[in-house]
């Protein structure tokens, strides 16, 4: 790839797409709620597609030359065929891809599925259900001739994948969905083309605890609760009233938003910086403020007892990340 | 057999593909809507945190989070077996009309509307939000974005954030309201009033008084005479939060009545091969296809159909526009698919009122926001989603974890319907193999009325929804294809 190739929108406005796969459309309200901004971004860019707001047809994308996109946004996660397919066409239509939100960054909460395969969702979606009336057991095909003719679907994949593990990503914007001020932010570094070396998260270097009103203090607990179990919810820090709060492990540039409604980090923001596994993170985290780490004075059973307390690890502490974790799905026969 | 396919539409939680084959003579025999994915909400929650639920299920969709969200939280109520203090109801409520208002505003103005608002007949390119500011005046069109934001924060400071809320717990919720945010709300909410109004005159000038929208709303492609579902409160009233589910005929007759806790032995579900969404039907009526009328099953739900379902609105104003409502179109029921349009306005002047009363509620600022929550077991709950009724289902093992959840959402209780709307918009169009651009739109129309959770559907900003028809002879060669806007 040439220099100039890469140049983004020299001598003309910039030529932006934004692309859904297995989303929930809450990145396409995220991009509304800069509110009147978004006139001014349609006065600096062109917004070549977008399947919510614009034209869009599979054969146009096709048709443009490589790189003829500067900046396509991406989210949500790769679930079947044809996400992966218009991964792989964007990618090369575009100078530069970003995976935005938590789906496209981390695989997101429809990441979870990987604790199941294609066979176990049919399942329970279609054949094993209070509702569905399905004597027959019909469950949905590529293929399938009906009288007048065939219709096709998309495959339905066995495992759910975040956007790396399909194309080459240049940045990424995390969140669930990201805030109208870190969508700016990206906006404007695009603008200004300052954007930060490739592979970069947009995003602050802090974690969600460095943002959070509450203060922390040394305070050991023996007992984790289940929010529901808390009569009256404190103004002090969540791990410290025994709630699992992801904060420690997680990327702040949220403005911790859930704690300001006296509700736990559930982890959106993704792992923090130089964090491999935010899961991993946030069990030693959470092994230090139960005392684990000095774990020669307590026997196996204590230890095994306080971890049992955590009833959904893979919930828990991969609600968004189960995709990219090192442990990233359930093995399956 | 000629073939069009129109792929992609948009997207029901992935975008839509229609497929229409004509006969021999050149007629629509039959059209397809197929929804090309699926996540599997049902089976991974299966081992999760009860309580974890408003918030995983809320990513079900994006654009109305709160509906899941409260859903959730209600099953969450029922399963843990605690009634929330009255203060988190109508905090939850107050929340509720936020996103209402939001929604609304947002299907009116930046998807559904422009079709209105614009014309039927504007250049594509021109029908979208850009279009009705550049015809109402930028004025309106940055009044459109400010109170589409004002639902939103409405929404934001009660839940938190608003597209993914976190506030709601089994027995309440985990934070009320002070003086300074009531202020902040009560201003919103009056001037919403104020713009819902303003929506209504705007529809009155632009949509009732000019006859050829009116006939197109009235005409046959167009009219669909299913049942209807809706939530109602005790007198029968539209009520998005809580209530039973009644369901009336084809002439606005009351059907059945129920609680959520029987939802299963009213509603079912069929499943069709070629498409990963499913049908929903009444039961002691039967899946006949897709078919309408008093032998066919299906249903309708969303702002008409809970419009039909009810016997008006439980504020002044929202129930005056629902009398002119029927008698401008013809009593009960009103069976023109376009006039969800108009109905989803009344239901954003209720929402603006509602949301009014709740804010002047002195118990609005109470603290008693949460009870104690009992022994986990199973639980029901249901909402009116802006698109319509919404069920979650679950059940609890006895570590408060979820071993079965079955979630009915707004759009699959549509998707028969919409269905055979697309089909008969097609079919009101195309004779004897004549394709021509009317036809993008008419199919367009037909099923953008519905506000399919196409988490948020067509034309949001520049742009209109791209369509293309492609027409092949018998031997699957091109014969004609139809573009627009791309």
């Amino acid at each position: 790839m040439t220099k100039e190739k890469k140049e983004i929108g020299k001598n003309k406005k910039l030529q932006l797409a934004f692309y859904w796969a297995a989303s929930c459309g809450g990145c396409e309200i995220a991009v509304l709620d800069i509110d009147e901004k978004i006139l001014d971004v349609v006065a600096a860019a062109d917004i070549l597609f977008w399947p919510v707001a614009m034209d869009f047809k599979y054969k146009d994308v096709e048709a443009m030359k490589d790189n003829h996109i500067d900046v396509c946004f991406f989210n949500g996660a790769i679930r079947t065929s044809e996400q992966e397919y218009m991964a792989k066409l964007l990618r090369k239509k575009s100078k530069v891809l970003v995976a935005f939100g938590s789906c496209a960054v981390n695989g997101g909460i429809p990441g979870l599925a990987n604790i199941a395969n294609r066979e176990e969702v049919f399942n329970v979606v279609y054949l094993d259900n209070p509702s569905t009336d399905n004597p027959k057991k019909v469950t949905p095909k590529v293929s399938v001739k009906v009288k007048e003719g065939t219709l096709t679907l998309p495959e339905f994949y066995d495992t759910v994948k975040s956007l790396n593990q399909v194309v080459d990503v240049d940045y990424y914007l995390p969140g669930c969905p990201p805030t109208p001020d870190l969508i700016m932010t990206a906006v404007g570094a695009i603008v200004e083309n300052k954007l930060p070396p490739k592979g970069s998260v947009i995003g602050p270097l802090k974690s969600v605890c460095d943002e959070c009103r509450f203060e922390k203090s040394e305070k050991k607990i023996t007992k984790i609760k289940r929010i529901y179990e808390v009569d009256k919810i404190e103004d002090k820090c969540l791990l410290e009233q025994g709630i699992i709060c992801m904060g420690p492990a997680t990327r702040g540039g949220c403005d911790a938003r859930c704690l300001d409604a006296n509700m736990p980090c559930t982890g959106c923001g993704g792992p923090t910086p130089n964090s491999l596994d935010q899961g991993a993170k946030m069990i030693s985290a959470l092994a230090s403020i139960l005392g684990i780490e000095s774990e020669e004075k307590m026997s196996d059973e204590e230890v095994e007892k306080l971890i049992n307390q955590v009833v959904d690890p893979v919930g828990t502490f991969y609600k968004y990340g189960l995709p990219t974790a090192i442990i990233n799905r359930r093995v399956m026969k | 057999m000629k073939t069009i396919t129109i792929d992609p539409i948009t997207r029901l939680e992935g975008h839509g593909k229609i497929s229409i084959f004509l006969d021999a003579q050149g007629d629509v025999a039959n059209a397809y809507l197929q929804i090309p994915e699926l996540r599997g909400f049902e089976r991974f929650s299966q081992g999760r945190r009860a309580e974890d639920m408003p918030q995983i299920t809320s990513r079900i969709c994006g654009v109305c989070p709160v509906a899941h969200h409260f859903a959730a939280t209600k099953a969450l109520d029922d399963a843990f077996n605690v009634d929330p203090p009255s203060a988190a109801k109508k905090l939850r409520e107050l929340m509720y009309c936020g996103y209402i208002i939001y929604d609304h505003i947002l299907h009116f103005y930046y998807l559904g509307g422009p079709d209105f608002v614009v014309g039927p007949n504007a250049p594509p390119a021109q029908r979208n939000i850009l279009g009705v500011i550049e015809k109402a005046g930028l004025e309106i069109g940055k009044e459109v974005i400010k109170h589409r934001a004002y639902g939103q924060k409405i929404t934001g400071i009660l839940g938190g954030k608003a597209t993914h809320p976190v506030c709601g717990l089994p027995g309440g919720v985990s934070k009320g309201l002070n003086k300074d945010e009531v202020k902040d709300i009560e201003t919103m909410t009056k001037s919403c009033v104020e713009f819902a109004k303003f929506s209504l005159k705007l529809f009155d000038d632009i949509v009732l008084k000019n006859k050829d929208y009116l006939d197109i709303i009235l005409s046959d492609p167009y009219t669909l005479k299913t049942y209807n579902m809706g939530l109602v409160d005790k007198d029968n009233k539209v009520n998005f939060y809580e209530g039973m589910i009644r369901v009336t005929d084809q002439k606005g007759k009351e059907h059945i009545k129920f609680d959520v806790k029987d939802y299963y032995k009213i509603v079912a579900e069929h499943v069709e091969e070629w498409s990963y969404i499913k049908f929903t039907y009444l039961k002691d009526i039967g899946w006949k296809g897709f078919k309408d009328g008093k032998d066919s099953g299906i249903y309708r739900v969303g702002p008409l159909g809970r419009l039909n379902a009810a016997e008006g609105m439980a504020t002044l104003l929202a129930d005056k526009e629902y009398k002119r409502f029927y008698e401008t179109l013809g009593g009960k029921a009103v069976n023109s698919t376009l006039a969800f349009h108009w109905a989803r306005l009344i239901e954003l002047l209720y929402a603006t009122e509602r949301a009014t009363e709740l804010i002047k509620d002195p118990e609005i600022t109470s603290t008693k926001i949460r009870n104690p929550v009992g022994e986990p077991g199973e639980g029901f709950g249901v909402v009116e989603a802006a698109r319509g009724t919404l069920i979650h289902h679950y059940k609890l093992d006895k570590n408060g974890l979820i071993d079965k959840a079955n979630l009915i959402v707004a759009t699959t209780n549509n998707a028969g319907a919409i269905n055979m709307s697309i089909r008969d918009a097609a079919k009101g169009i195309i004779k004897k193999g004549k394709v021509n651009d009317g036809l993008l739109n008419m199919v367009e129309m037909a099923f953008r009325a519905y506000d399919p959770c196409f988490a948020c559907a067509t034309h949001t900003l520049p742009g209109g929804m791209p369509l293309e028809v492609n027409i092949y002879d018998k031997n699957k060669k091109l014969y004609k294809s139809v573009k627009r806007n791309i």
